[in-house]
């Protein structure tokens, strides 16, 4: 198949993903009496409608993008990290500790280190199942998401207890949360009167940063040759265990470091809800985007539309805000199903010969080895399979 | 209060919480020995237990209202494996990669379970549930009656799946073909053995089993239904089973200590001892993560092609 065969296909496929995916999503709206036409509408079109929309789309692209950044460094090496949503958590801890304790320092130099402590206590969290995983075979779907549940209660607890806001005991209403976080940690907004704030360049410098460290450096390629096939990294002599644990810990910085910018930013201090599910979106959102960088930003705009979309149809056609993760989990769902085809050769082939001949075009000639390129397989001897004895078990049957 | 009737609090809130534990983890059982990995086990949870809680929830006060929570069960069941035959199309026919596959379908249970329950039933509401049947004669007798003779049906029910699976796993040509499928496919292929539909059925059990799990927090153990209702049960589930070694009285014995892990946590907080609430609450995950790090060495009785997908025109 040709180069721009190839496009097409893969296109057609992803295209075909879509409508399975919005498909799921039809039945669940038509079983909540929505007008599916107007739902769609109001999550795909709604924010675009104004600046705020827009700026808002950003705001939440922000974490979501370096969350799946961080998602596709351990995806592409290989471990799972289902632990986003914890990992997120502890780095907003640590950076709201250091961003209140060091409010005397000067701007330049507190911002960075507020990102910094954020950074560490993410991949102190991604680090636990990195480790778990490499020196004790521990499943680190399984203990990311145990840790994320952990994560969730420790951060009530220094939220209610030993991080909470003085004046909310002397005001009595006890919200949870903390003290406002010193005006010399706050990253600036871009644009007055929305929350458009500068860790949209934090995300778009480290969009570019894990490329190069992905594609362009030697850590990266054995991290991505430990992902692709772990027995032949390691014969090449590639310490395997070492860069999962790197992998985690990079992965964990990265959820960290989105908590970071999103109080520093945004919030301007940690309270309940915060993380919002992002850290499962952003699994989503790493998808989506192949699990490259140039991929993820854009994938990132959009599912900051699909998570402002879902909460206007709540207002304005009555769908329940929950409609978010439907479509989140039946595009998980028909995107690894798709892969499938994107992948197979096989199935590739033999729809470019399908399409070839509906344009009248004379097909190309098959490939050696292909099936195509074999006589009836009743013919004996086969010369496409001449030295590989053992293999026609399946043509004979 | 004394040492002896705090233990024995613990025993006899134990054992309850021990079964949509136990049900889902029977279930994943038979899909891991079949050589399939469900993270889905909580979405389908979360489905089961919204559509279970319904019936109750639509008929209280009607006529027909006695029937309510056996419609609610069969409903669970029947969405719990036509959710599993969803993942089965994903994972077996499609072939996608079965951990993130299942997180998908987690997702998707949930959001479905949320958006149905926000728009047809708002808030958090309570539903009569499933009432405790003690059994005549055996609930008499001192302690051990009250322990494991006094629960609602369903709780009698996990407790006899406990050998009904392990006879069906090990003793029967099915249960034999579906560890055959998920310890070498290939070979099972070339002796007949249909493994995609092997794997299909087995995902279908397994659905239906979580399914049913749901329903048993929804209706029996909560009697009512929320969004976080779940609260991991469902991830739990799966880590039991590798804890129980893929065996379905290991599974039980894994499913009793959690919830007695849990018991405890919440007698220590009747009880009025100093200790932090969230701190509590952690105690059963902190559990799973450290269990699952001392049985790693378990691989070897397990499932060997767990997670793999089959492709038989795969050259090897």
């Amino acid at each position: 198949m040709n180069k721009s065969g190839k496009l097409a296909y893969n296109a057609a496929i992803v295209i075909a993903a879509a409508a399975a995916a919005m498909g799921i999503g039809a039945i669940v709206l038509a079983a909540v009496g929505a007008d599916i036409g107007k739902a769609y509408a109001v999550i795909l079109t709604e924010p675009l409608k104004d600046m705020i929309g827009i700026t808002e789309i950003v705001v939440r692209a922000v974490p979501l993008s370096l969350i799946a950044l961080g998602i596709a460094i351990a995806f592409r090496s290989g471990i799972l990290n289902i632990g986003a949503e914890g990992q997120m958590l502890m780095g907003i801890l640590a950076c709201s500790a250091t961003a209140i304790a060091g409010a005397a320092l000067p701007k330049p130099i507190l911002v960075p280190l507020a990102i910094l402590a954020g950074a560490a206590g993410g991949a102190v969290w991604g680090g636990i199942a990195g480790v778990l995983r490499a020196k004790l075979g521990v499943n680190e779907i399984l203990s990311t998401v145990m840790l994320n549940y952990i994560a969730a209660q420790f951060y009530t607890f220094l939220l209610r207890g030993p991080m909470m806001d003085p004046e909310e005991l002397v005001t009595g209403s006890g919200t949870p949360q903390t003290v406002r976080m010193p005006r010399s940690a706050w990253l600036d907004r871009l644009i007055p009167g929305t929350r458009l704030h500068t860790g949209v360049f934090i995300a778009i410098g480290l969009a570019i940063v894990v490329f190069f460290l992905l594609w362009r450096t030697t850590a990266g390629f054995r991290m991505r040759a430990a992902g692709a096939e772990a027995k032949a990294a390691r014969y090449a002599g590639v310490k395997v265990e070492r860069y999962l644990v790197i992998a985690m810990l990079l992965s964990g910085a990265f959820a960290g470091m989105a908590g970071a910018v999103e109080i520093l930013g945004v919030h301007r201090r940690a309270i309940e809800g915060i993380s919002g599910g992002y850290g499962f979106t952003g699994i989503v959102v790493a998808l989506f985007g192949g699990l490259h960088p140039a991929g993820i930003i854009p994938a990132s705009l959009f599912f900051g539309l699909l998570l402002l979309g879902a909460d206007m149809t709540q207002r304005l056609a009555d769908v329940p805000a929950n409609m978010v993760l439907v479509l989140q989990g039946a595009i998980i769902l028909a995107i690894v199903s798709a892969r499938q085809f994107i992948n197979n050769p096989y199935v590739q082939d033999k729809l470019s010969r399908a399409l070839a001949k509906l344009f009248g075009r004379a097909a190309p000639p098959a490939p050696p080895g292909s099936i195509e390129a074999c006589p009836d397989p009743s013919d004996s001897p086969d010369p496409c399979l001449a030295g590989e004895p053992g293999v026609s078990e399946e043509e004979t049957r | 209060m004394n040492a002896g009737s705090f233990v024995l609090n613990i025993l006899i809130l134990g054992v309850p919480f021990s079964v949509a534990l136990l049900l889902a983890a029977l279930g994943e059982t038979i899909n891991q020995r079949a050589g399939i990995f469900n993270l889905g086990c909580e979405g389908i949870m979360a489905m089961g237990a919204f559509v279970a809680f319904l019936p109750p929830f639509f008929m209280a006060g009607t006529p027909q209202a006695p029937f309510a929570n056996l419609i609610g069960l069969v409903l669970a069941i029947v969405v719990g494996a036509l959710l599993g035959i969803l993942f089965a199309l994903v994972v077996v026919t499609f072939r996608a990669p079965q951990g993130i596959a299942g997180i998908g379908l987690q997702m998707l249970g949930w959001g479905v379970a949320g958006t149905l329950f926000r728009h047809y039933v708002g808030g958090v509401t309570g539903v009569a549930g499933i009432a405790a049947f003690p059994i005549p004669g055996l609930s008499r007798i001192p302690v051990l009656g009250q322990i494991l003779f006094n629960h609602n049906p369903l709780v009698y029910l996990a407790f006899l799946l406990v050998p009904v699976f392990w006879y069906v796993l090990f003793k029967t040509p099915w249960g034999l073909k579906v560890r055959a499928v998920g310890t070498y496919p290939r070979a099972a292929d070339s002796l007949g053995i249909p493994v995609a539909r092997v794997r299909y059925q087995a995902l279908a059990l397994g659905g239906a089993m979580a399914g049913l799990a749901g329903a048993y927090l929804s209706l029996a153990q909560a009697k009512m239904f929320a969004d976080d209702l779940i609260a991991g049960r469902g991830f739990i589930a799966v880590a039991l089973v590798y804890f129980g070694r893929w065996n379905p009285v290991g599974v039980m014995v894994g499913a009793l200590l959690f919830s007695l892990a849990q018991a405890l946590q919440l007698s220590i907080q009747v009880a009025g001892i100093d200790f932090p609430y969230e701190f509590a609450v952690m105690l059963p995950y902190v559990l799973v993560i450290v269990v699952l790090a001392l049985v790693r060495k378990a691989r070897m009785v397990g499932p060997t092609e767990l997670g793999k997908p089959f492709d038989r025109e795969q050259r090897v």
